[in-house]
C-alpha cells in the first residue's frame, strides 16, 4: 500500500506524520508546491512583527524512511482511470490513495489596480514567500495599508504595528471580522487596535489602488485617500480546487467529502482548506488535523469518521486577545454580555438548552480557558454564570485578618494542624508569650508561614487581658 | 538520658531531629537546625516517635499467622526458597523494596537478590514514584541527582516554576524557602487543584489532568517567540535543539490553552517571569510524573530548562522533588531492575565484572523487569513464586490494587519485613518483625543528593532484627559463600567500593565527613574531594560533556473522560498522612486530623449530582469503585476528582498503564465518576 499527498502545508505535513505514526514503513510521497520545508502558517504574523525568524516556524517531519517530499513540485493532472498524477516537472506517479490538501489561496477583490502581478509594494498574505514579500519592502517602510478587517488582516496590521509602522486597516464591512464578531465587539477592538498604532477605517470600500515610486494610495468610495508605503491584501480566501475540477470530482465551494473524508472518487480524499465537509469549507488549522487523523486511520484501515471539531476563532498576540466560539454573532438564547470599552474588555456568552452555542472574549479575560473547554466538550454550562464571563477571581476566600474574628475552628498552622482554638487553649492553660504558645502547639514549626498570625493573635490575647 | 542528632523517617527532606530518651521509656523529638529543614518540622515529624512503642508494633517473626522463633521463621523461608528454586529456577525468587531503605540496606536488598538469590527479579515502590524524572533526568544530563543543588537555591530563585508539587502538604518545611522566595520573587505552580502551595504562589495555572506536556511545549514556544532562548547557552553546551525547537513551532498559545484550559495569557506570563529572571528554577514533582508519558513530560521541561539555559548556571536549573524518605539513595543502589549500586547499568559488562569481583560470584542475573509488571507475573506458570518485600506495601500502593493482591494470593510464598502488620504483610506466609528508624544506624541521601546519617537512639525491642541482620541471616542460610554483613557501617564501607567510579561514587563518603560537615554531595570519589553540592557548571556527565534536548510530543492521557466516566480523576497526598499509611494512620493526632479517605470534587458537579459537603459518595473507574467521603470544594477543576492515596481503595481505582521508559503507572490521570449513594 501506498499513499501519495498533494499539498505540504498544515494539513498535508500532519498527514504524512500521522501515517507515519501508525506505520514508518507505509510509502508516503508528498509533494509540495511551495518549495520550503513544512512550516506553521499560523505562526507567519509572528515573522511579520519580527518574534520570530523562519527557521522557528519551521513544523516537526517525520523523522527516517517512509516519507519521500518533492517541493517545489506542482501536479498538473490526475488521470483517474490509470490512477496516476502529471507533475510540473514531468513526471508520472501511479498511486492508490491519494489525498488533496491543496490548501486555499488569496483573493484578490475586484478593485481596479489589484491584479496578478501585484506591484512590488503591494502583496497579499498567505504564505511564506508573501511574507518575505512584505518584509522585503516593509523594512523600509514608515506605513503600510491593509485591506480587509478578518481575522488574517488584523494579524497582518498587527504584525506590521510591531515593527513600527503607522497602519491603516481599511474594511469595507461595517464592523471588524463581522464573521465572528457583533458590532459592540468589533468597537472595543478597534479602541484596542488604536492603542497599538493601527487606524481602522469601517464601511470603507475601495475603489481603487495605485502605485508609484512614492507609495501605494488607496483610493476609497466616499472620495477618501489613503497613502502608505506599503499595501497588504487580506480580503479573504478561496479553496484551492482547480485539480479537483479539472478530474472530474464533485466541487462545490470546495472539493466535497464525506465522513471519511473521501471525494466523490473513492480512492480520492481531500482534508484542509481545499475540502467542504457537509457543507462547510475549512480555514482553521483543528479541523484541517483532525482531517488528517481521520485519514490517516482510514488509510491504515481503522475505523474513524470526521465530527468538526467546534469553531474556534483565536488571537492571542501582544496587545491583542481575542476568542470567538461558535456561533458567536447570534443572540437568541440565553445572552449574557459584559463590556468595559476603556479596558478593551468585551465578553458575550450565548447559552442554548443549557450548553454553550457561542462566545466572544475579548481582553485579558481568565475564563477563556475555562469557556473554550465547556464550548468543545458541549458540558453543561454551571448555574453561576458570571464566573464564567468574568473568570473565577483564582484567589482564595479572604483570610480573616484579625485574629478576633477568626472562627475557633480555623486551623491557623497547617502543617502542625493547629486550630485558633488550640492556640486558645494554649494561652488558657498558662502560656502567656509567643515562643511559649509555639512549644504547647507546634504552630510555626513547620514552613513557618502562620508566623505573623500566630503572634498577632497572642498580642490581641494580651491586649484583651491588659485593658489599656 | 541518651540524645541524638537523626533526621525524621518520612521524606526525602530529611528534616534534621533529635531525638531524646526520656522517663518512662518514652521518646521525646526535638527540632534541629539542620541545612535542609532549618528547624522546622510538620506534625508527621513531631509525633513520628509515638510509632516506636506502639501496641500494633510486630515484636515476634508470625508464619503463616502465629507466632514462630526467629531460627524456625528462617528456616521455613530459606528451605521454601531452595524449594522453588530447585523445582523453577532461580527466577521464582522475587524481592520488591521500598524507598524508605537506608542506602545499606538497599544495597544489601541488591546484592541478596543477585548474588545471593541469583534471581532477576528486583525492583521497589520507587518505581511508582521517581522513575519518570529519573529516566529523563538521564538522557537529558547523563545522571539522575533529584537536586543538581542545595535546597538553598530554591529560596534564592527571582523566579521558581513548581510542576505537580504540592509541597506544602508533602514536604512542609520546605515552605521556609517558599517563604523567602516569594519575599522577592516569583512562584509559578501548575497543578489541577489550587493546592496550599499554589494558594501561595504569585501565578497559578490549573490544567486540565494529563496536559503538562503540552504546557511545557507551549511554554517552549512562547520562549522562543519572545526571544528567551540563551543561543550562546544551547550552541556551547547542549546538542539536538533543532529538532526539539521544532516540535514546539507546533504548540503555539491558542493550541495548548484550548487543551489544558490555561489561559494562553497565563502561559506568556509564566515565561516572562522565567525568562527575565537572573535566577530560574524549574521542578517538577509527581503531579507532572506519575503518567504514561511522565518521562517525556519531565523531557519536555528540561528541553525549557535547557532552552532558558538554566542548568549550571548559578542560582538556576531543572531539579525534581524526591518524595520517600531515601527515594534518592534507594534508587543509586541496586533496588532497580535494571541496576547495579552506583546507579551503573546491569548491561554494562565492566560494570558486571566490578560487582561480581566484590561480591565473589561467578556471574550475576541480567535485567528484570519493573515492578507493576514484576507484581503481574508474580504466581503466574512462567512468573516468580515466591516474593520477598522489604519496607513496601504494594497492595495499598501499587496502582489497580485489586489485582495486586491476587497476585500476591497466587504466590506460593510471600514474605513480609515490616514493623506492623500493613495490609501486604496482613496477605503474608512470614511475617518477619523489623527495627525501626530510631533503632538502626545508617545513611540516606536525601533529595538534594546530600549523604546523611541516621543514627539510632535506641536497641530494637526484643524479638525485632535489622533488615540487615534479617538478609546477613537468610545469606547465612543460603549457603552464600561470601561476605554478608549485619552490621550498616560495614555494609556502607562495601557500598563505597561497589560505588566507586560510577555515576552516584559514594567512594569518598565516610561516616565521619558526614557527621563533620552537615552531609556529603554525591559524586564523591574520593576522600579528598569536597563533595559535589552544584553539579554541571563547566560540563555535563555525558559522552561528549553536553545536555542533550530530547524531541517529546503531547499524548493524550491513556483514558480520556467519556460517557459513563466523564470526570477526570487524579490522585494525591495530604500532610497528616504518608505513603501507603501503615505508619501515620497509627499516630492517633495524625489520624485526628486526616482521619479517613475523601473525594474532593467541585460545587458545579456537586449541584449537578445533588451531592452536600461530607455526604458519602462512589467513586468509579473502570477498574473499580470506592466509597468516600464528598468534600465540596471550588479549589478543583470543574471536570476533575481528587482522591489522596494514603488508604486501601483509592488504587483500586487508578491506571496501571505504564510508561513506556520508565514503566511509571498513570496514577494521576483516569477517568471516572461520581454517584450520588441511594
Amino acid at each position: 500500500m501506498s499513499v501519495l499527498v498533494v499539498g505540504y502545508g498544515m494539513a498535508g505535513a500532519r498527514l504524512a506524520a500521522e501515517l507515519h505514526a501508525r506505520d514508518r514503513y507505509l510509502p508516503v510521497t508528498a509533494i509540495g508546491a511551495e518549495p520550503h520545508r513544512a512550516y506553521n502558517r499560523i505562526l507567519l504574523s509572528g515573522v511579520l512583527a519580527g518574534k520570530l525568524a523562519e527557521p522557528e516556524v519551521t513544523l516537526a517531519e517525520p523523522a527516517g524512511r517512509g516519507v519521500a517530499l518533492r517541493l517545489g513540485v506542482t501536479v498538473t493532472a490526475i488521470d483517474r482511470a490509470a490512477r496516476t498524477l502529471s507533475t510540473s516537472d514531468g513526471d508520472r506517479i501511479p498511486y492508490e490513495h491519494l489525498v488533496l490538501a491543496t490548501g486555499s489561496h488569496a483573493v484578490l477583490p475586484p478593485i481596479d489596480g489589484l491584479a496578478e502581478p501585484l506591484p512590488d509594494r503591494v502583496a497579499v498574505f498567505r504564505t511564506l514567500d508573501d511574507c518575505r514579500r512584505i518584509l522585503a519592502t516593509a523594512d523600509k517602510s514608515a506605513s503600510a495599508l491593509v485591506l480587509g478587517g478578518g481575522l488574517l488582516g488584523l494579524e497582518a496590521a498587527r504584525g506590521l504595528a510591531l515593527r513600527g509602522l503607522r497602519v491603516d486597516v481599511v474594511h469595507a464591512v461595517g464592523h471588524l471580522m463581522e464573521r465572528q464578531l457583533d458590532p459592540a465587539a468589533s468597537a472595543v477592538l478597534v479602541g484596542t487596535l488604536a492603542g497599538l498604532g493601527v487606524t481602522v477605517h469601517l464601511g470603507a470600500a475601495t475603489t481603487r489602488v495605485s502605485c508609484d515610486s512614492g507609495g501605494v494610495t488607496a483610493a476609497l468610495a466616499d472620495g477618501r485617500q489613503l497613502a502608505a508605503d506599503l499595501a497588504v491584501v487580506a480580503c479573504g480566501t478561496r479553496p484551492e480546487t482547480a485539480l479537483a475540477r479539472t478530474a472530474g470530482l464533485t466541487v462545490e465551494r470546495g472539493i466535497v467529502v464525506d465522513d471519511r473524508l473521501r471525494t466523490s472518487d473513492p480512492a480520492i480524499f481531500a482534508i484542509g482548506d481545499c475540502a467542504q465537509h457537509a457543507g462547510v469549507v475549512g480555514g482553521l488549522v483543528a479541523p484541517a488535523w483532525e482531517q488528517a487523523r481521520v485519514v490517516a486511520d482510514v488509510v491504515t484501515g481503522t475505523a474513524s469518521r470526521y465530527r468538526p471539531p467546534a469553531p474556534v476563532t483565536r488571537l492571542k498576540a501582544t496587545g491583542i486577545d481575542l476568542a470567538a466560539l461558535g456561533a458567536s454573532t447570534d443572540h437568541d438564547g440565553e445572552l449574557l454580555t459584559f463590556a468595559d470599552p476603556s479596558r478593551g474588555t468585551y465578553a458575550k456568552l450565548l447559552v442554548r438548552d443549557n450548553r454553550l452555542a457561542g462566545a466572544i472574549m475579548l481582553g485579558d479575560n481568565p475564563a477563556v480557558g475555562t469557556v473554550i473547554q465547556l464550548f468543545d466538550r458541549g458540558t453543561p454550562v454551571p448555574e453561576d454564570r458570571r464566573a464564567l464571563l468574568l473568570g473565577r477571581t483564582g484567589a482564595a476566600a479572604p483570610a480573616a485578618d484579625s485574629p478576633a474574628l477568626m472562627p475557633d475552628a480555623a486551623t491557623v498552622c497547617q502543617c502542625n494542624a493547629v486550630t485558633k482554638r488550640a492556640l486558645l487553649a494554649a494561652w488558657r492553660g498558662g502560656a502567656r508569650s509567643a515562643p511559649e504558645v509555639v512549644a504547647a502547639t507546634r504552630a510555626t514549626t513547620g514552613c513557618g508561614s502562620c508566623a505573623d498570625a500566630v503572634h498577632g493573635l497572642v498580642e490581641w490575647l494580651s491586649n484583651q487581658e491588659d485593658p489599656a | 538520658m541518651a540524645q541524638v542528632a537523626t533526621h525524621c523517617p518520612y521524606c526525602a527532606l530529611q528534616c534534621g531531629m533529635t531525638l531524646r530518651q526520656a522517663a518512662g521509656g518514652r521518646v521525646d523529638v526535638g527540632t534541629r537546625d539542620f541545612p535542609t529543614n532549618r528547624g522546622g518540622l510538620c506534625q508527621k515529624g513531631w509525633t513520628a516517635a509515638e510509632l516506636l512503642d506502639h501496641p500494633d508494633r510486630l515484636r515476634t517473626p508470625l508464619l503463616h499467622g502465629e507466632p514462630v522463633a526467629w531460627p524456625v521463621a528462617l528456616d521455613f523461608v530459606t528451605g521454601r526458597i531452595r524449594e522453588l528454586q530447585a523445582a523453577h529456577g532461580r527466577d521464582a525468587v522475587a524481592v520488591f523494596g521500598g524507598g524508605g531503605l537506608t542506602n545499606e540496606k538497599a544495597y544489601a536488598l541488591g546484592k541478596f537478590a543477585r548474588a545471593v538469590l541469583g534471581t532477576r527479579y528486583v525492583d521497589y515502590n520507587g518505581r511508582f514514584c521517581m522513575s519518570s524524572a529519573a529516566a529523563a533526568g538521564i538522557r537529558a544530563f547523563g545522571i539522575d541527582r533529584g537536586l543538581p543543588f542545595p535546597l538553598a537555591d530554591l529560596g534564592r530563585a527571582d523566579t521558581l516554576l513548581l510542576v505537580g508539587a504540592n509541597v506544602a502538604e508533602t514536604m512542609p518545611p520546605l515552605g521556609r524557602y517558599l517563604t523567602e522566595q516569594t519575599e522577592h520573587g516569583t512562584l509559578i505552580v501548575i497543578d489541577p487543584r489550587r493546592t496550599e502551595t499554589a494558594r501561595r504562589a504569585t501565578l497559578h495555572l490549573q490544567p486540565t489532568p494529563g496536559t503538562d506536556l503540552a504546557i511545557a511545549l507551549g511554554l517552549l514556544h512562547i520562549a522562543v517567540a519572545e526571544g528567551y532562548v540563551d543561543r550562546p547557552y544551547v550552541a556551547a553546551r547542549t546538542t539536538g535543539w533543532d529538532e526539539v525547537a521544532k516540535a514546539a513551532a507546533a504548540w503555539w498559545p491558542a493550541r495548548v490553552e484550548r487543551l489544558s484550559g490555561v489561559p494562553a495569557e497565563d502561559l506568556y506570563a509564566a515565561v516572562h517571569a522565567l525568562g527575565r529572571a537572573e535566577r530560574a528554577i524549574i521542578v517538577t514533582g509527581r503531579g507532572a510524573e506519575q503518567h504514561a508519558k511522565g518521562t517525556d513530560t519531565v523531557s519536555a521541561f528540561i528541553n525549557l530548562a535547557l532552552a532558558l539555559g538554566l542548568p549550571g548556571r548559578p542560582g538556576s536549573g531543572y531539579g525534581c522533588l524526591t518524595g520517600q524518605g531515601n527515594g534518592q539513595g534507594g534508587r543509586e543502589h541496586g533496588q532497580k531492575a535494571d541496576q547495579l549500586p552506583g546507579y551503573r547499568r546491569i548491561d554494562d559488562p565492566a560494570a558486571r565484572a566490578h560487582l561480581m569481583a566484590l561480591w565473589g560470584v561467578p556471574d550475576l542475573p541480567g535485567a528484570g523487569v519493573s515492578a507493576v509488571e514484576l507484581i503481574d507475573r508474580l504466581g503466574t506458570a512462567d512468573g516468580p513464586k515466591a516474593l520477598l518485600v522489604f519496607g513496601a506495601n504494594p497492595v495499598v500502593s501499587a496502582p489497580r490494587a485489586s489485582r495486586v493482591a491476587r497476585r500476591l494470593r497466587a504466590l506460593d510464598l510471600l514474605v513480609v519485613a515490616d514493623f506492623f502488620r500493613s495490609e501486604t504483610a496482613a496477605l503474608a506466609d512470614v511475617v518477619l518483625p523489623t527495627a525501626q528508624w530510631a533503632e538502626e544506624d545508617g545513611t540516606m541521601t536525601n533529595l538534594e543528593g546530600r549523604v546523611l546519617r541516621r543514627r539510632a537512639l535506641r536497641e530494637p525491642p526484643p524479638g525485632v532484627a535489622t533488615d540487615l541482620a534479617v538478609l546477613a541471616g537468610l545469606s547465612a542460610r543460603l549457603g552464600y559463600g561470601g561476605r554478608f554483613d549485619a552490621e550498616p557501617r560495614a555494609v556502607f564501607e562495601e557500598l563505597r567500593r561497589a560505588s566507586a567510579g560510577a555515576p552516584a561514587d559514594y567512594a569518598g563518603v565516610t561516616w565521619e565527613r558526614i557527621d563533620a560537615q552537615d552531609g556529603v554531595f554525591w559524586p564523591c570519589p574520593g576522600e579528598d574531594h569536597p563533595g559535589s553540592p552544584r553539579l554541571f557548571s563547566d560540563s555535563f556527565p555525558t559522552p561528549d560533556g553536553r545536555a542533550r534536548f530530547v524531541p517529546v510530543d503531547h499524548r493524550p492521557p491513556v483514558e480520556e473522560p467519556g460517557p459513563g466516566f466523564p470526570l477526570y480523576l487524579t490522585t494525591g497526598r495530604v500532610l497528616a498522612q504518608y505513603q501507603s499509611g501503615t505508619q501515620t494512620r497509627r499516630v492517633a493526632s495524625l489520624a485526628a486530623t486526616a482521619p479517613a479517605p475523601f473525594v474532593e470534587l467541585h460545587p458545579d458537579v456537586a449541584a449537578l449530582l445533588s451531592i452536600v459537603d461530607g455526604e458519602p459518595v462512589r467513586v468509579v473507574s473502570r477498574r473499580g469503585a470506592a466509597v468516600l467521603a464528598a468534600r465540596v470544594v471550588d479549589t478543583i477543576r470543574p471536570d476533575t476528582l481528587f482522591a489522596p492515596f494514603h488508604w486501601p481503595g483509592i488504587n483500586a481505582l487508578t491506571n496501571d498503564a505504564l510508561d513506556p521508559t520508565s514503566r511509571m503507572p498513570e496514577f494521576k490521570v483516569c477517568a471516572a465518576r461520581v454517584e450520588k449513594l441511594t
